[in-house]
């Protein structure tokens, strides 16, 4: 099918829309984590202002990373990608645009209500009731214009890149929902129903999917439709997806339970979360297997093709990162990792080596499609490559030496049988990682506006060379 | 596609081909394991210590918890004596300690080693967080955990420290709170709170409620800060050689 047809079967507008914001918010959520970066470094930055104030902050980043450009990303991608294994134009187009604009104004909401400290204190689920509530709207308009595409395929059968993407639209509409129950005391404070344990655990079983449903299970949407296309071979193995389908499905609805060992939760809980953590090894590894060897007689192509280097390098670190997370699991292990920087450097050794590199190879990839041209410039989409390589890798290097040594730091007993430091003498010697990590977040903010640039600069010359026709849309006679 | 006969391969094919069945499916698939791991934590009575029992059936830790006697108020409540629902001054501090995201930076939650207990005291309980709506447990000590931080600093320690960390610690990376001082706290709304609070089912009475404005009156978001960390950890009195856990 040509571009021409294409554009006349698909509905592409709102999913150009949405991959402009993503990139937007790429920038944005990338330069407020690299600000808070440096409040850590050079506590001065917070200024005295409660609304730059770190605790404001950090919501604001993981909001903006996770549900601003995260949620561009995987709307435009499902949107897209449903449409061409399905051969058929969205359900309906207006509720697309329903979910793009509801969703930009639950972003703009976030980004007006966290640095005024509106929270309701649970990680990631921060946004008052109101949003929530919104969130929840645009979220379900989302999920049956999904369905709705899929049941009006004109292919038999439904495409590995529709389960995953099915698996976490139902899912963060569960959790979404349980986790966000709250009492409401007035238009910006509520009161979360349950109180601790049931809800420190409520909350993990919330904050790991949203990792393993919102960021695993729909890039691994991404990934199996992303990945073939833009090596032109067909998925390694279908029948490894279909296992790895239902194993990750399955199991990593329990994985929540490992952030709370040794806490008040019950033992048994723990160990439960942690059993299975330790099995999902094989789905994950199983994914990024089919993804990686999709490419099996034609690695050649990494040599020439930087989109696909994005997205191999995006299947190196989940493989990574989802063997560092079942070892962090392990009660001896999480015993020293836990509350230190390990964790964070776990979290962005995902979210920057997985869930952004992957994201962003989608996005140059559909750019291209859904402008009807080429990247402006290849040679600086090369340049984010390695700008994001290298960021990722200075990120994860400074969080593990300074969590191991935090972790070693707090336990550590001198010669007497007494604690050999002070708190605060941990705190100073994490002084030099926070700010290498500055410089691993900067690289990484850096390489996102020349993304930015790039995006634009190529919509600009498709533009102006007429590929969209007159109005954005196809002339009729084409 | 999947040629194989077996029963799997016919399941995979029905799911296929029927967008009805495969989200019912995974809607099904994916709700087993919060099920078997929430649920039970809100009716087995070994999850909390006040509800934990004896296999005679009498209470095993029967002073955890404040057993509020006939006509007495939160003031009445001695420290040590169990765990009680916050005043309406602690309440409000609760509200500006996590309206500032200290969650993020500092935890509630002492885990059962020997070094926390020397650096923070007693392993907490879960009972500890029972009228914690949100539980503020936290996940990362970028600062140390504050849950048994209570009695440990005089009161004018704290407001030096939220003014400005590092004339007090040095090596502190916390932001400076130059505006808790101005903020006062709002009487009415706090009664609001705890309304919203004992429909949750923490158990404040009407005296508590109707007292809460006189409490709070020309208080500060600074006061109510330093009333909310002076009471953390100061609940329960732990005995020597108890083990709370088994």
């Amino acid at each position: 099918m040509d571009y021409q047809q294409s554009e006349r079967t698909y509905d592409f507008d709102v999913i150009r829309w949405f991959s402009i914001m993503a990139v937007v918010y790429l920038v944005v959520g990338t330069l407020v984590g690299v600000y808070i970066a440096a409040e850590l470094a050079w506590p001065a930055l917070n200024l005295d202002s409660p609304y730059l104030s770190f605790g404001r902050l950090r919501p604001l980043h993981t909001n903006a990373v996770i549900f601003a450009f995260g949620g561009c990303t995987l709307m435009g991608t499902s949107f897209y990608s449903v449409q061409r294994t399905c051969g058929t134009a969205l359900w309906s187009s207006k509720m697309a645009w329903f979910t793009f604009w509801g969703w930009n104004l639950v972003i703009v909401l976030a980004v007006i209500t966290l640095p005024l400290g509106l929270t309701q204190a649970k990680e990631y689920a921060e946004l008052e009731w109101p949003v929530d509530i919104l969130i929840a709207v645009v979220w379900l308009s989302y999920l049956f214009n999904f369905v709705m595409t899929i049941s009006i395929r004109k292919s038999s059968h439904i495409y590995v890149s529709n389960w995953f993407f099915l698996g976490m639209l139902v899912m963060i509409t569960y959790l979404h929902v349980v986790n966000s129950l709250a009492v409401p005391v007035s238009l910006f404070k509520s009161y979360s129903i349950f109180s601790g344990v049931q809800d420190a655990m409520i909350q993990w079983w919330w904050g790991h999917n949203a990792v393993g449903f919102y960021l695993t299970a729909g890039f691994l949407g991404i990934m199996y439709y992303f990945v073939p296309k833009q090596a032109n071979r067909p998925i390694y193995s279908y029948r490894l997806s279909v296992v790895h389908f239902w194993a990750l499905m399955f199991g990593y609805v329990w994985l929540g339970a490992h952030h709370l060992h040794y806490t008040a939760l019950p033992d048994w809980t723990g160990s439960l979360g942690a059993g299975i953590s330790l099995a999902m090894i094989i789905p994950s590894w199983g994914g990024a297997i089919n993804g990686m060897m999709t490419l099996s007689g034609a690695w050649d192509k990494l040599r020439t093709d930087y989109v696909l280097r994005f997205m191999i390098a995006s299947l190196a670190c989940y493989a990574m990162s989802t063997f560092e997370g079942p070892v962090m699991s392990l009660k001896s292990v999480n015993a020293l990792s836990h509350y230190t920087d390990w964790t964070i450097g776990h979290v962005h050794s995902g979210a920057l080596g997985w869930v952004l590199m992957v994201a962003v190879g989608a996005l140059y990839h559909m750019v291209t499609r859904l402008w009807n041209t080429e990247m402006y410039s290849t040679r600086l989409v090369n340049v984010h490559f390695w700008l994001t390589t290298i960021g990722t890798c200075i990120y994860i290097v400074a969080m593990w030496v300074s969590g191991i040594m935090q972790g070693l730091m707090w336990r550590a007993y001198d010669d007497y049988g007494t604690l050999a430091y002070t708190f605060a003498e941990s705190v100073e010697a994490m002084h030099p990682y926070y700010a290498m990590r500055v410089v691993g977040g900067a690289c990484i903010v850096i390489g996102a506006i020349i993304m930015l640039y790039n995006v634009v600069m190529t919509v600009r010359k498709a533009t102006a060379d007429g590929r969209l026709g007159e109005t954005g849309t196809v002339p009729a006679d084409a | 596609m999947a040629t194989e006969n077996s029963r799997w391969g016919k399941f995979q094919q029905v799911m296929e081909k029927n967008i009805l069945a495969l989200t019912l499916m995974v809607a099904l698939v994916v709700s087993v394991g919060g099920i078997v791991e929430i649920v039970p934590l809100f009716y087995l009575d070994s999850t909390m210590e006040d509800t934990a029992r004896n296999p005679d059936g009498s209470a095993k830790f029967p002073d955890v918890l404040w057993q509020r006697g006939e006509g007495q108020t939160l003031a009445d409540w001695k420290p040590g004596e169990g765990v009680r629902p916050y005043s309406a001054l602690e309440l409000a501090g609760r509200d500006v300690y996590q309206r500032e995201g200290c969650y993020l930076c500092h935890s509630q939650m002492i885990r059962p080693f020997r070094d926390e207990r020397e650096r923070y005291g007693h392993y907490s309980l879960a009972v500890e967080s029972k009228y914690d709506h949100p539980f503020q447990w936290g996940s990362k000590r970028t600062g140390p955990d504050l849950a048994r931080v209570g009695g440990k600093y005089s009161d004018e320690w704290h407001r030096q420290h939220l003014r400005d960390p590092r004339a007090l610690v040095p090596e502190s990376v916390m932001p400076r709170y130059p505006w808790f001082d101005e903020a006062s706290i709002d009487g009415t709304g706090m009664q609001a709170r705890m309304r919203a609070m004992r429909m949750l089912g923490v158990p404040y009475i009407d005296a508590d409620i109707e007292a809460a404005p006189a409490l709070v009156e020309g208080k500060t978001e600074m006061d109510a800060m330093v009333a909310y960390l002076q009471v953390l950890g100061t609940m329960i009195n732990f005995r020597e050689g108890r083990d709370y856990r088994e």
